[in-house]
């Protein structure tokens, strides 16, 4: 059952377009396979690797402006910015890795919060190549109905989870936890620890950049704070990892359903549109006071409060 | 053409605004020296040290420098708060990822920017003081000056008390009995444990002192600067810059870096463009960590060693 739950729920995904949901509902649900896409990217370098990164805005609208640029500048359809980000960022992220991945822990993860900044500010001040602080506006959307759109990301989504499965089970999703879990232990038993965390940084970097290079040919629009944004994109990945369960294959897919269906809700309730960052702060904040894991990694310890509970009840 | 007259003037806001930074930069790096986390809610603490000032002024017509007395006392005991009931119990929690507290002060932040958004709005604020474009011109002194220098009025004084905290933080941290032990503290934990230092009373006064250090700054910053509940993220990255190029918790490292920040940002500004100055701020960013990982504090430690 285990071993084809991902078949099954791939399988679950693919008809669900084809009960008729209403095209609002389609938007959330691109939304929320290309959120658990992006988080599944980020957590293989910051949940197994352990170099939590606050920058894969950078990733992301790297790849987003790729396909972008492609269009503003050459003309050229954006859906070839979807197999071209992949070169782009993972050239980006090698560069990237050169400076941050000297780094280590909190430092890591500020170095690459300021490097995303540093994206935005400079995609802002290029304006011949990126139309600096006005976007990029795609004109001509490719298909007017959502299917399409759902298909791509869910395939996007579907290899990124079997890629990641396969490396984190292989011998080199191994070397990712002992870096993750001693640094220097893992370099005194011979591994390369700098090779091993650019290869994760390299992979995490284009899997987002894929995503970004969809999000641009999704809604149409990029500008640099949208695609750049610290909160919106990089704190929210690291919120639906942080939330679903860090290191877990499900975690990503958990946290993106709980997000995104969260920040509507929050949303759709007026007068509370507003706050919805303070609500996402404490959801934050509960869940590494009491779910350090997340929902999936923790999973046993919530199942625990309630079995604990029942009997309890009985006695009373 | 650069003149020589505009480069001196470049220089003199430079410094000044380092100075102002460093104070900023010495409350991120005292916290991480002794909590090994880093305070990404810095700028937000600052962010809300500001609108105390701010609204001081407004309600009360009490000058942003007085206010420096009633925001500093009012964020040292935020930032105990924060400390013992968000942040303390995180450091116990056993968990995957050794991070968490960063990304629990992440949450933090989210939260103060987002509150100051809901109950005082987005809009831009200041605080109209009657000396806020004052300035005081070399010429006014000395007449046949052969280069015309100004002073803005409240640069300098703000500079000045920076000056001035940051001497009175090096006297407590030197000389008094608590700041050694926050030393202590920093250097290596379990020994002052050892030694019988109360180490988590430490850890608690240190996050106290950050967060009054960083409200201090705020109330300096107002006079010059304007106000708006998103002004925190840029604010954590500058302190961030500052702490990396001063050095991991160096105190002397962190008032360095933060002139050179100042400087640098300020040279960009004016010559390259408005637009850059954040890019040179990351490009010095970039800069330390591969040419200077240690810092200018790995320089002032070389220097001792060698003689």
């Amino acid at each position: 059952m285990k071993k084809y739950l991902p078949l099954i729920i791939l399988a679950i995904l693919s008809v669900l377009p084809l009960i008729g949901l209403s095209s609002y509902m389609m938007h959330i649900l691109i939304l929320v396979i290309m959120w658990s896409a992006i988080g599944m990217a980020w957590n293989l370098l910051g949940g197994y690797c352990g170099q939590v990164s606050f920058g894969h805005a950078a990733y992301f609208g790297v790849g987003a402006y790729t396909s972008g640029i492609l269009y503003y500048k050459l003309g050229i359809s954006p859906w070839w910015g979807m197999p071209l980000s992949v070169v782009v960022v993972t050239l980006f992220s090698l560069l990237l890795g050169y400076i941050v991945l000297r780094l280590r822990g909190p430092f890591f993860a500020l170095a690459t919060l300021a490097m995303g900044e540093v994206m935005r500010v400079t995609f802002e001040n290029v304006g011949g190549l990126t139309g600096g602080t006005l976007g990029i506006l795609i004109q001509k959307r490719t298909w007017v109905s959502k299917f399409g759109y759902y298909y791509i990301i869910l395939f996007v989504a579907a290899g990124t989870f079997f890629l990641i499965k396969k490396l984190i089970e292989s011998k080199l999703g191994y070397y990712f936890v002992a870096i993750r879990e001693d640094q220097d232990a893992a370099e005194s038993l011979g591994i390369n620890t700098t090779l091993y965390k650019t290869i994760a940084l390299c992979l995490s970097g284009a899997l987002t950049g894929i995503a970004g290079a969809f999000y641009t040919n999704y809604m149409g629009y990029i500008d640099p704070h949208v695609v750049f944004a610290l909160h919106d994109i990089s704190i929210v990945t690291i919120m639906i990892v942080m939330v679903g369960g860090v290191a877990t294959y499900w975690g990503p897919l958990v946290g993106a359903i709980i997000m995104v269906f969260l920040a509507e809700l929050i949303r759709s309730i007026p007068g509370l549109g507003a706050a919805h960052q303070t609500l996402f702060g404490i959801l934050l904040i509960v869940i590494i006071i009491f779910l350090p894991n997340g929902i999936v990694g923790d999973f046993n310890k919530i199942k625990r409060v309630f079995k604990r509970e029942t009997p309890r009840n009985e006695l009373n | 053409m650069i003149s020589l007259e505009g480069f001196l003037q470049t220089l003199i806001a430079g410094l000044l605004l380092g100075g102002l930074y460093a104070l900023i930069g010495i409350g991120m790096t005292l916290i991480m020296g002794v909590m090994k986390i880093i305070n990404l809610a810095h700028g937000e603490l600052m962010m809300v040290a500001m609108y105390i000032a701010f609204w001081m002024f407004e309600l009360f017509k009490i000058d942003p420098y007085i206010s420096v007395f009633i925001a500093v006392p009012v964020m040292f005991f935020l930032g105990i708060a924060l400390q013992k009931f968000l942040i303390n119990p995180v450091l116990k929690v056993d968990s995957i990822l050794p991070e968490n507290q960063v990304i629990l002060t992440v949450g933090i932040g989210m939260v103060l920017a987002n509150l100051a958004t809901i109950f005082f709005k987005s809009d831009y604020r200041s605080t109209p003081v009657n000396y806020a474009t004052s300035a005081w011109y070399l010429s006014d002194y000395w007449k046949s000056t052969p280069l015309d220098l100004s002073l803005s009025v409240p640069w300098t004084v703000s500079f000045l008390f920076a000056v001035f905290i940051t001497v009175s933080l090096w006297f407590f941290l030197s000389k008094t009995d608590m700041g050694k032990s926050i030393r202590a503290t920093a250097q290596d934990l379990d020994a002052a444990l050892i030694m019988g230092v109360n180490v988590k009373l430490m850890r608690i006064v240190t996050f106290g002192i950050g967060a009054g250090l960083v409200g201090a700054a705020g109330c300096l910053f107002i006079p010059i600067y304007y106000l708006y509940p998103s002004l925190g993220g840029q604010f954590t990255l500058i302190a961030f810059v500052i702490t990396i190029l001063g050095g991991l918790g160096s105190t002397v490292g962190a008032i360095i870096g933060g002139l050179i920040l100042g400087v640098f940002e300020s040279m960009t500004a004016t010559y390259i463009g408005m637009g850059w100055a954040p890019v040179g701020r990351f490009v010095i960013f970039v800069a330390a960590l591969i040419f200077l990982p240690g810092g200018v504090a790995s320089l002032l430690r070389k220097q001792r060693f060698g003689k």
